[in-house]
């Protein structure tokens, strides 16, 4: 499941629907939630705002799982990733995979989310009490999800 | 051909989509990024082929890339989601 959204979701219900997928089966959960902080680029961050290209981020996303499930035995993935403006501690983005093992959906979560942040076409800025600024690619989530190279 | 504009290039160029008819049947991105650059200095700088990421529907590509008048090419910065 891949959905890019601008409400807010629950990880109760996340996991909820990912231990029902496969109830037999799975025997691992991994989850992570990005929060939006008051530093970045700048200090005393107020709120973000995100933007995404519409399809093109469904289809990223969508390459994503596909490598992810040529490396890991995992069975199910979802990704829900905000757009719009978040104020501080909201919630931005979550993933979460389910495996029959917990190396497999560790390994499978953090090398979606090194890919999303490298890869996927969304666009981050950051808003101040001294005005705003699109944030700058960094260089460490480049060679991140370079690392995932076999 | 379609042409878009995202994030900090859509605001430099107050720009967020327009139409624009290929010179010749078969362009490249290249050609399409110097016709664009030509337009102002603002263009140019903007659309500095150093810092500038395009997708031709809606898959990455890089700048040698064949377009046509049917295609969707998109102009952005590097990507800073998640």
């Amino acid at each position: 499941m891949i959905s890019v959204q601008t409400a807010d979701f629950s990880i109760a219900e996340e996991y909820q629907a990912l231990r029902e997928q496969n109830p037999k089966h799975t025997g691992a959960i991994a989850t992570f939630s990005g929060l939006v902080r008051d530093f970045g680029d700048q200090s005393d961050v107020t709120a973000i705002y995100l933007e995404h290209y519409p399809g093109m981020t469904e289809r990223q996303l969508q390459v994503i799982i596909d490598t992810a499930k040529t490396r890991w035995d995992i069975q199910e993935t979802r990704i829900i990733h905000r757009i719009g403006k978040l104020e501080l501690s909201e919630q931005i983005v979550f993933v979460g995979v389910s495996s029959a093992h917990r190396t497999d959906a560790f390994q499978a979560c953090q090398f979606i989310m090194d890919f999303l942040k490298a890869d996927a076409p969304f666009w981050k800025k950051e808003l101040t009490n001294d005005g705003e600024s699109w944030v700058q690619a960094k260089d460490s989530d480049a060679s991140k999800a370079k690392s995932w190279q076999p | 051909m379609q042409v878009l504009y995202f994030a900090s290039l859509r605001e430099q160029l107050n720009t967020d989509t327009e139409e624009i008819a290929a010179p010749t049947p078969t362009t490249t991105v290249c050609a399409l990024l110097e016709q664009l650059r030509g337009r102002s200095e603002l263009w140019s700088d903007t659309l500095n082929p150093e810092q500038v990421l395009v997708a031709v529907n809606q898959e990455l590509v890089s700048f040698d890339t064949q377009i046509s008048d049917s295609d969707e090419v998109a102009f952005f910065p590097p990507v800073t989601g998640g």
